[in-house]
């Protein structure tokens, strides 16, 4: 008996995370929206050359489940959501240790691998030619709520519905349509100007959908976190605006 | 608030459809294949016997990844399909039913093959002194007496295939009536923080599991009794 409770011991020990409160040099974990897939990457490569240092590590998902996983208390540090509705949803709830800031403003586009995509609008979809059409969960992912509102407002999406099949977040929309599985992708210009996406795209007019102002939070847990708030302070400097610009980004323009 | 949304019944009366067809297949193919792995002597038994094990440890994503490939309109399978003018699989009913038969098949292979290994030679060999062809053998000495492991991998390969979220994630689109089963359905009400409806479905799978389980031990020693 007493031999059991002493493995125990040894494993809680084991299993006990070391406690480190702001460790000036301290891992940090960025949480992305599924669009800045790259362009993240590339921001924090850039930050970490001046701070070779820092530990960071980035997670992406669809904002939706980003943001419950943050509310139920994952390890997450700063919050870069593809909208600014979920980082406002953390501030309600208190799960924010900040106030949200617009960082970019993301486009979409109607992108295929085999089709030519060549002056194609919303409304050209209906046609049996684009086949499966993929768009994000409009649940959980801010680009399929914009991107449902769009083929509302062309007045096809009764007719284009039950062709479309629904991507975890944007990254995988873009998979299905990568990989040929769905004709046409309505997914991020950002992940369209990737290298590996062979394939050919139309923009969606901005006009088609409400703007996708993208803000970024800290959590509460990175509100004590040294390099999160620095880090927080590089995504608005121009070496970071600019490789968001590279992926299509346009700069904030006024409030979230 | 609570209740049951007409999506929800529709995502319950898919995930029944699924597990039901791919149960009913996995009998059908897994039968010849567990008889074969018990019976034979051939070199090559460790070997299927490994692929047909893969799934046990393999991550679903990793079957569902080389899936959405293979059967693409890129894929071996996608364009051999498209070839013989038949609709490509991913994100169809039938896509699913592959992706769950090829997911759930050691759950059942493994119980049968277990259940005909325990017969023994003795009944086989007493049938073929009575010119009981194999085939004979197989429908009227091994299923009668392996009927409990038929029955547990039978309960096995249902729940299994409800259970089943990452094959779905992956090739299954999430659309309504077609690919969207119970536990995408509870995956998109947990993320869209609908959690009282996530409760819901989720209770009803939780008993489901456990009722299927409770029924097959309840079951077992009353078939072994009659056969």
């Amino acid at each position: 008996m007493t031999l059991i409770f002493r493995c125990l011991a040894v494993l809680a020990i084991a299993f006990t995370p070391a406690v480190s409160h702001a460790a000036p040099n301290g891992p940090m974990t960025i949480a992305a929206a599924a669009d800045l897939h790259e362009a993240m990457d590339q921001v924090v490569a850039s930050y970490r050359r001046d701070h070779p240092a820092t530990t960071i590590n980035v997670v992406y998902g669809s904002s939706g489940v980003l943001t419950t996983q943050i509310e139920q208390g994952a390890p997450l540090d700063l919050f870069f959501s593809a909208d600014s509705e979920y980082p406002r949803q953390l501030i309600a709830h208190g799960d924010a240790g900040g106030q949200p800031l617009p960082y970019a403003v993301g486009h979409m586009v109607l992108w295929s691998a085999s089709l030519d995509m060549h002056g194609v609008r919303l409304m050209d979809l209906v046609q049996p030619r684009f086949g499966r059409i993929a768009i994000a969960n409009p649940e959980h992912a801010p680009y399929g709520k914009r991107a449902e509102q769009a083929l509302r407002r062309a007045g096809v999406w009764d007719a284009v519905a039950p062709r479309l099949v629904y991507g975890e977040n944007i990254a995988q929309t873009a998979e299905f349509a990568s990989t040929g599985n769905a004709q046409v992708g309505i997914i991020a210009l950002s992940l369209a100007l990737r290298p590996q996406m062979k394939g050919g795209y139309a923009p969606v007019p901005d006009s088609a959908f409400d703007p996708l102002v993208q803000s970024f939070v800290l959590t509460k847990r990175g509100a004590d976190n040294d390099v999160a708030r620095d880090f927080a302070r590089y995504v608005q400097t121009s070496p970071a605006r600019a490789i968001l610009a590279h992926y299509g980004f346009s700069p904030p323009t006024g409030e979230p | 608030m609570a209740g049951l949304s007409s999506e929800d019944v529709e995502a319950f009366g898919l995930t029944l459809r699924l597990a039901a067809t791919v149960t009913l297949l996995l009998l059908v193919i897994g039968a010849p294949l567990a008889w074969w792995l018990a019976r034979t002597r051939s070199g090559l038994k460790p070997l299927i016997a490994a692929v047909v094990a893969l799934p046990l440890v393999l991550p679903p994503t990793v079957l569902g990844f080389y899936l959405l490939l293979l059967l693409g309109p890129h894929g071996a399978v996608g364009q051999l399909m498209s070839r013989l003018g038949l609709s490509l699989l991913p994100f169809t009913f039938g896509g699913l039913v592959v992706g769950s038969v090829l997911y759930s098949l050691p759950f059942v292979v493994q119980p049968l093959q277990n259940a005909f290994e325990a017969i023994g030679e003795g009944p086989l060999e007493a049938a073929a002194c009575l010119r009981a062809g194999p085939i004979d053998c197989f429908w009227s000495i091994a299923i009668p007496v392996a009927l409990p492991g038929v029955v547990t991998a039978a309960v096995l390969g249902f729940a299994h295939t409800v259970g089943e979220f990452g094959v779905v994630l992956m090739i299954g689109g999430n659309i309504p009536g077609q690919t969207r089963v119970l536990s995408m359905r509870i995956y998109d009400h947990v993320e869209a923080g609908e959690y009282a409806q996530a409760h819901i479905l989720s209770i009803c799978l939780l008993a489901f599991s456990f009722v299927a389980l409770l029924a097959m031990t309840l079951l077992r020693p009353r078939l072994r009794a009659n056969g």
